[in-house]
């Protein structure tokens, strides 16, 4: 895929004036950004395989049972990769540069996440610490500093 | 059950990338490589009975294969969309073969046609990478494959001059296609290790430049294939697989699914990754090349970056990697891009490749990558002796 589409095409109700996109969450993921508004991890979890999963689903995408519970989890995990964005991806990230990476946590789920910290610092395999952004009051980010 | 040489490309049509659309729509691109596919495979509209299209960035919308039959005055008997990103040419070729054995039709048009902007109409991203990706700023694919490149770097040593040998190569078979965007001065590896960073370790060579365009070819059954005025490109063998959308969910960042859709592929066809006499591989990037390459077979995991500096990805070199320029040189033009890997190895296959043809060339590797790294088909082509 390419770039240039991306820059003008989202709906204009995707934007805040926080300006920049924020989640709408859905009745599955709803749990999970009451959570973070209340700055506590949680994921959900498989009653039937005991899998930890990020996103939030229907059912578990490992054996597909739908008895998922929410349960608080450490907030520590390492960077499994990343990237120093020095491009705006679309007009609204304009503070630059900034990390996004691929955080994997402790409790084995991979998160899509910025690293809040100066990029030269930022290592794969480093551990790092949930950090949450309240990015207005009724949203709140899940992402990860230097532990 | 096996799609071997039950349907064979015998004609395609193409448009010379280009950055302003002027007075063309993705609607006009894909009718213009159409009617040029059509005559190219010494057929007549009438012939047409399948239609698969790509659904443009440029046009997003529903019922796209009967508007567009309905455009173009098509009456087909089987009509679809192919919506896997980059895989949609190769994707649409064993549907097309595999719609053909079947007996549902005889003649199918393949065909995609994109500009490089938006019509206003906003493309409809999933509800969940709107929800999990976008706030993080994983709005583009560039990140997604930086962060495929850092992980392929730390596990394996992978540098940037080794992704950069395989964008100069590349560029060396453009110059030798009248049809490639930027065809008119070499890449040197400095050049592209001295040019800007848009996201690490990711050089601005390393990205694909969005451009307007489209490509079309035509798969027939074997009857009338036997009767084309051109060599028959014949489909040898198909697979496809998929194991995430987004890369951070993804089973493995450095191990793609290319390696089940090329073992299907290579399965089927009876063949292996050392009787190709070229690859077409999808390249949005330079390291997909790299990954492909890794994952189809060619070499061993993680050997990528000796590999490509060991071997002359050129036309007239060892290994000739994406003889048009690949879409690094070609240009994309959005989800035609990945079309043109399908249209260069049919070419190249009939003996059309002027001056960049491989030479006694009778077997191709092509993969089609969606996403990142997120859908793959991968098919051998054959041009039998
Ligand atoms: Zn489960």
């Amino acid at each position: 895929m390419s770039e240039s589409r991306r820059s003008d095409d989202r709906p204009a109700a995707f934007i805040s004036e926080y300006g920049k996109p924020l989640p709408h969450p859905s009745p599955i993921s709803r749990p999970f950004w009451e959570a973070a508004r209340r700055h506590e991890l949680t994921l959900q979890r498989c009653a039937a395989c005991g899998k930890f999963i990020y996103y939030p689903r229907p059912r578990c995408p490992h054996c597909f049972s739908d008895r998922l519970e929410w349960k608080p989890v450490s907030g520590r995990g390492t960077v499994y990769s990343y990237t120093v964005a020095r491009y705006s991806p679309t007009p609204a990230f304009k503070e630059l540069p900034f990390v996004l990476a691929i955080v994997e946590l402790e409790e084995g789920p991979r998160m899509t996440t910025n690293i809040v910290a100066p990029p030269e610092q930022v290592r794969i395999g480093m551990p790092v610490t949930v950090a949450f952004e309240d990015a207005t009051p009724e949203c709140t980010l899940v992402k990860f500093k230097p532990a | 059950m096996s799609l071997k040489r039950k349907a064979a490309a015998i004609g395609i049509g193409e448009v010379r990338p280009f950055r302003e659309p002027g007075d063309e729509t993705a609607l006009s691109l894909m009718a213009k490589v159409s009617a040029e596919a059509i005559a190219d495979a010494g057929l007549e509209k009438k012939d047409i009975d399948g239609v698969l299209n790509a659904v443009p960035f440029a046009d997003p919308a529903g019922f796209y294969p009967a508007s567009f039959c309905e455009m173009i005055g098509v009456e087909p008997r089987m009509l679809d969309i192919v919506d896997i990103g980059g895989a949609i040419g190769t994707g649409m070729f064993w549907r097309a073969a595999a719609a053909i054995d079947a007996g549902m039709c005889r003649a199918v048009l393949c065909v995609g046609g994109d500009l490089n902007r938006s019509s206003g109409m906003p493309f409809p991203w999933i509800s969940l990478e709107r929800e999990f990706e976008w706030p993080y700023g994983y709005i583009a694919p560039t990140l997604g494959y930086a962060m495929i490149a850092q992980r392929h770097m730390h596990e394996y040593g992978t540098t940037s001059e080794q992704l950069a040998k395989i964008a100069v190569d590349q560029r060396t078979n453009a110059l030798q296609n009248p049809l490639a965007r930027f065809n008119d001065r070499p890449l040197t590896i400095d050049e592209v290790m001295n040019s800007r960073v848009l996201a690490d370790p990711l050089h601005i060579f390393d990205i694909v430049s969005p451009q307007c365009g489209a490509s079309a070819f035509v798969v027939v059954s074997p009857e009338i294939a036997r009767r084309s005025k051109h060599p028959p490109v014949w489909l040898l063998g198909a697979g496809e697989a998929s194991d995430h959308s987004v890369i951070s969910y993804a089973p493995s960042v450095t191990t793609s699914c290319v390696k089940p859709a090329a073992e299907a592929a290579f399965k089927m066809a009876g063949v292996t990754p050392a009787d190709m006499d070229m690859v077409e591989p999808y390249d949005c990037f330079t390291i997909t090349v790299l990954v492909t390459l890794e994952d189809a077979g060619f070499c061993k995991k993680g050997q990528g970056g000796p590999f490509v500096m060991e071997h002359d990805l050129t036309y007239a070199g060892d290994l000739p990697c994406n003889t048009h320029g690949g879409q690094l040189s070609f240009g994309q033009a959005g989800f035609a891009g990945g079309m043109s890997h399908v249209t260069e190895g049919i070419r190249q296959l009939m003996g059309r490749g002027e001056g960049r043809q491989v030479k006694n060339a009778s077997l191709a590797y092509v993969n089609g990558n969606g996403g990142v790294m997120s859908e793959q088909c991968s098919i051998i082509l054959e041009r039998q002796s």
